[in-house]
């Protein structure tokens, strides 16, 4: 067990971002609920998995909708505890510990605030190693334990739970409610133990950001620190020239392209992206697909970029690296493959990609 | 004939120019700046006129750029006592209003802060109704206690009728003087950081205040009667009523006035500029004869705010760089002599070895006495020019936004220390009055307008909504002051919003022309 200190919290952000690989929202906020929730209600505990006892339950806590209402319309504290308190109610036990749903992005932040609240410890876990758009795609969800029922709570005290026949249903009818309900809710769910856990959860990946986000901020050669000790592969260094967006089926998807500098001169790199980063393609030539981690960050600070936030001129490197095992196999592939977000390639592992082109 | 002056208050130097009506650059002049800023742009405007015979009453138009209200944020000196409201309850109550500000600030600031039921959703509808009995009771409690009030409303960039009702609330209550400043005039989507930028806002109007008057005296002294405006951070003027709202949108206007000052000598629209300063050199690019924006949001004074800023690349070298030299290996910078070069340089009489001692090593500069500097080896000064160049060049490509050659503008004091070519640059430039291209930016900048909302546009609509979102933008800028005829559209931008229905697209669109005659 950790006690997370203010700066863990600051760290964990920052690389929550890069493993939010363009999207999962604007950490930023989210650190300074977390930082304000702990300064409040007191300090956070951090547990491993193994820490839970046999018959604690975990349950995760996440905001849903649009990242641009997130940033404008931030959350308050009634609305996670809503979300706590009537999720516990319909399910007559208590929610002894939480976990993100996904660490990239803002969500990554939402369970400390919860936490912090409630003195319950978090998880050093969450269920993607990353961010993806839809609610169905947590690795939970991959292994058959679906999202229902699933609680929702507004800033107003409104709030609603919903029972569907399986994860797809929850995104779709979720989402519909979330518009109604001004763009952006708190969104609580599963009710998880050890064996659930350390089966299903991507494990450690809290401390994980913490070491990203510690080496963004404190090391002047990042890059070559993530290379080297956390198995990432830098694919382009280069100035973007075209950012190309356009909304489709309630998504942000777009293109941005990229033209070398340095080494990668006279090449071109296209990032594809909806929300999140998923496809890379330098000369036309696949580096990289969803569900491995495709991160654009600053060529100078090395702090992650958001696909809302990229502008032409702007110089980056992108640094590519491994989905967990579990988004490898057959039905992860399906669920966030490259076909499924209507891109026509074949899903080939990164490290596979680099070594053949070598 | 009517005439135009432009000065630009920098951190060392004031400089002053004056232009025709054909834009000729008549006189340019640089002087010390003062702590009372009056006196230094006293100083240099007495200069000018001293310098040229002309009818002093033909100048029409005053310009200032200034970095003080910047200043005043950094070293916190001379601020305003802040209220700070803002409407959204009970939504966004997880962060407080200036919660992320550094402590240094809020002591000087104060901490008077108060949310209030209010604001809208994304689609404009109400979050809840506004509290009004709460701000007739926050306008009693903080009368007397701030000299300046900033209102927030979550959304307000989409619909701002609580922060309007707000500051009418509180000028019922209050019968003194107050300044107001509305976030939906300020910034963009993104509450926290438009609410920083709001409080930074209230926080200088003292500091505008003084400015504007220190300014208005100095012409005064010098018998000079001239509209006056001011220089925003996109290169784009304001009037002295509006510069008192919104001082905060000058923050950044000094290094756009060199860029924008830069265009104008060399007849540049896209280019590279390197401005060569005495301690460092600042580069930047120009694309349709604005400054490109950076993309990071801005840190000011230790406060996060979503401004855009010129994107400058400032590498450690300027004509009093200090050079170091062991044995046949050599340092260039990054410390620097800085104002200290007339003394400490060689050529001068100085023991130190700087970049300018080089320059005339080498044979590009005549300056001082070059028998000084005759005893540096020959091979060696040409490896640290060489070097000194390959810096340029590598800072000049990092902000290249495409593999083709372009035009590189030099100005600033120490442009003249490089000749040659200039590897990526399709042509080198070095336009007369580079010393005082700020001055001259500042006396050729435009009027501005802009919009920026959030519009549900319907797919077979969008050429129409577009349109006539830039016809808005163009009106507010010849409401402005701009010439109708040459006014057009300088920046434009469109985000969709992801997960919501509709299309709906944060549209952002600026208008600016030159000044009406």
């Amino acid at each position: 067990m950790k006690t997370i200190t203010q700066n863990d919290i600051e760290d964990i952000a920052l690389g929550a971002a890069l493993l939010g690989t363009g999207g999962g929202g604007d950490p930023f906020i989210g650190k300074l609920m977390a930082l304000s929730a702990i300064e409040k209600y007191g300090d956070v505990k951090l547990i491993n998995i193994d820490e839970l006892k046999d018959k604690q339950k975990a349950a995760t806590f996440c905001m849903v909708g649009a990242p641009t209402v997130g940033v404008e319309k931030l959350p308050n504290f009634e609305s996670l505890e809503k979300a706590y308190e009537e999720y516990q109610k319909y399910y007559g036990s208590n929610i002894e510990a939480i976990l993100p749903a996904e660490i990239g992005g803002v969500n990554s932040m939402i369970p400390f605030v919860l936490a912090a609240m409630k003195g319950i410890p978090i998880i050093d876990a969450d269920g993607m190693g990353r961010a993806f758009p839809e609610m169905q795609m947590d690795t939970f969800s991959i292994a058959g334990i679906p999202n229902t029922p699933s609680v929702f709570a507004d800033e107003k005290g409104n709030s609603f739970i919903i029972k569907t026949k399986d994860s797809e249903a929850t995104e779709k009818i979720s989402r519909a409610l979330v518009d109604t309900m001004g763009g952006s809710l708190i969104n609580g769910v599963y009710l998880l133990d050890k064996s659930d856990l350390n089966k299903n959860a991507v494990p450690n990946t809290i401390s994980l950001a913490k070491k990203i986000g510690r080496i963004i901020r404190t090391s002047k050669t990042a890059v070559d620190e993530l290379v080297n000790d956390y198995e990432m592969f830098q694919l382009f260094n280069g100035k973007i020239t075209d950012v190309d967006r356009k909304t489709s089926g309630g998504f942000v998807r777009g293109t941005a392209k990229i033209e070398g500098i340095e080494s990668d001169k006279n090449k071109v790199c296209t990032i594809e992206f909806q929300n999140e980063n998923l496809i890379c393609l330098v000369d036309n030539q696949v580096m990289c697909t969803t569900p491995d981690l495709i991160t654009l960050i600053d060529k100078e600070t090395a702090n992650p970029l958001t696909t809302e936030g990229l502008k032409y001129g702007m110089r980056c490197s992108v640094i590519a690296s491994k989905a967990d095992n579990r988004w490898r196999t057959e039905k992860g592939i399906r669920t966030v493959g490259p076909k499924y977000f209507g891109y026509d390639y074949e899903y080939v592992p990164v490290e596979k990609l680099i070594r053949d082109r070598v | 004939m009517a005439y135009k002056l432009g000065i630009d208050v920098g951190g060392t130097n004031t400089d002053g120019a004056i232009l025709d009506e054909q834009m000729n650059v008549i006189s340019s002049f640089k002087s010390p700046t003062t702590d009372d800023i009056e006196s230094g742009i006293k100083n240099v405007i007495e200069m000018l006129l001293d310098d040229i015979d002309f009818d002093k009453s033909e100048i029409t138009h005053a310009m200032l750029g200034t970095t003080q209200c910047t200043n005043a944020i950094v070293t916190r000196k001379g601020l305003n006592s802040v209220g700070v409201i803002r409407t959204g309850a009970p939504a966004g109550t997880a962060v407080e209003p200036l919660y992320s500000m550094p402590d240094d600030l809020l002591s000087v600031i104060g901490e008077n802060t108060f949310q209030v039921r209010g604001g809208h959703e994304f689609n404009g509808e109400l979050i809840a109704e506004l509290d009004e009995e709460k701000i007739r009771e926050i306008a009693k409690e903080l009368k007397g206690k701030v000299s300046s009030i900033a209102i927030t409303s979550i959304f307000s960039p989409v619909n701002n009728e609580h922060e309007i009702r707000t500051k009418e609330i509180i000028e019922e209550i209050w019968d003194e003087e107050v300044a107001f400043s509305l976030s939906s005039e300020i910034g963009s989507i993104g509450l926290l950081e438009r609410e920083n930028a709001t409080v930074l806002n209230a926080s200088i109007i003292d500091v505008a205040r003084k400015t504007i008057i220190g300014f208005e005296k100095a012409l005064e002294q010098n018998g000079i009667n001239a509209n006056v405006y001011f220089c925003q951070n996109d290169g784009t003027l304001m009037s002295k009523e509006y510069t008192l709202k919104y001082p905060i949108l000058t923050v950044a206007c000094g290094p756009t006035n060199s860029l924008r000052g830069a265009s104008f000598l060399s007849d540049f629209n896209n280019a590279i500029i390197v401005d060569i300063g005495g301690t460092t050199t600042d580069i930047g690019v120009l694309n349709n004869g604005f400054p490109r924006e950076s993309s990071l949001s801005v840190e000011l004074g230790g406060v996060q705010t979503n401004f855009r800023m010129p994107d400058i690349y400032s590498l450690g070298l300027g004509g009093g760089t200090i050079v170091q030299i062991k044995n046949n290996d050599f340092q260039i910078g990054p410390d620097s002599v800085g104002y200290r070069l007339p003394a400490e340089a060689k050529i001068f009489g100085g023991d130190v070895l700087t970049v300018t001692d080089i320059a005339v090593a080498k044979g590009v500069l005549d300056l001082g006495d070059r028998t000084l500097v005759e005893d540096l080896n020959t091979r060696l000064v040409d490896e640290i020019y060489e070097e000194i160049l390959k810096m340029i060049e590598r800072s000049i490509e990092r902000m290249k936004t495409s593999a083709a050659d372009v035009p590189v503008i030099l100005v600033g004091g120490g442009s003249a220390l490089i000749q040659g070519d200039i590897e990526g640059a399709s042509e080198v430039v070095n336009p007369g009055n580079g010393g005082v291209a700020n001055a001259i930016g500042s006396a050729i900048s435009d009027i501005s307008g802009e919009v920026e909302k959030i519009y549900n546009i319907d797919p077979g609509e969008r050429e129409n909504t577009l349109a006539e979102i830039k016809k808005i933008a163009i009106n507010e800028a010849v409401e402005a002051g701009a010439d109708k005829d040459k006014t057009e559209i300088i920046s434009f931008e469109d985000v969709p919003l992801a997960y919501l229905p509709g299309n709906a697209t944060r549209i952002k669109v600026k208008a600016a022309g030159p000044l009406r005659k």
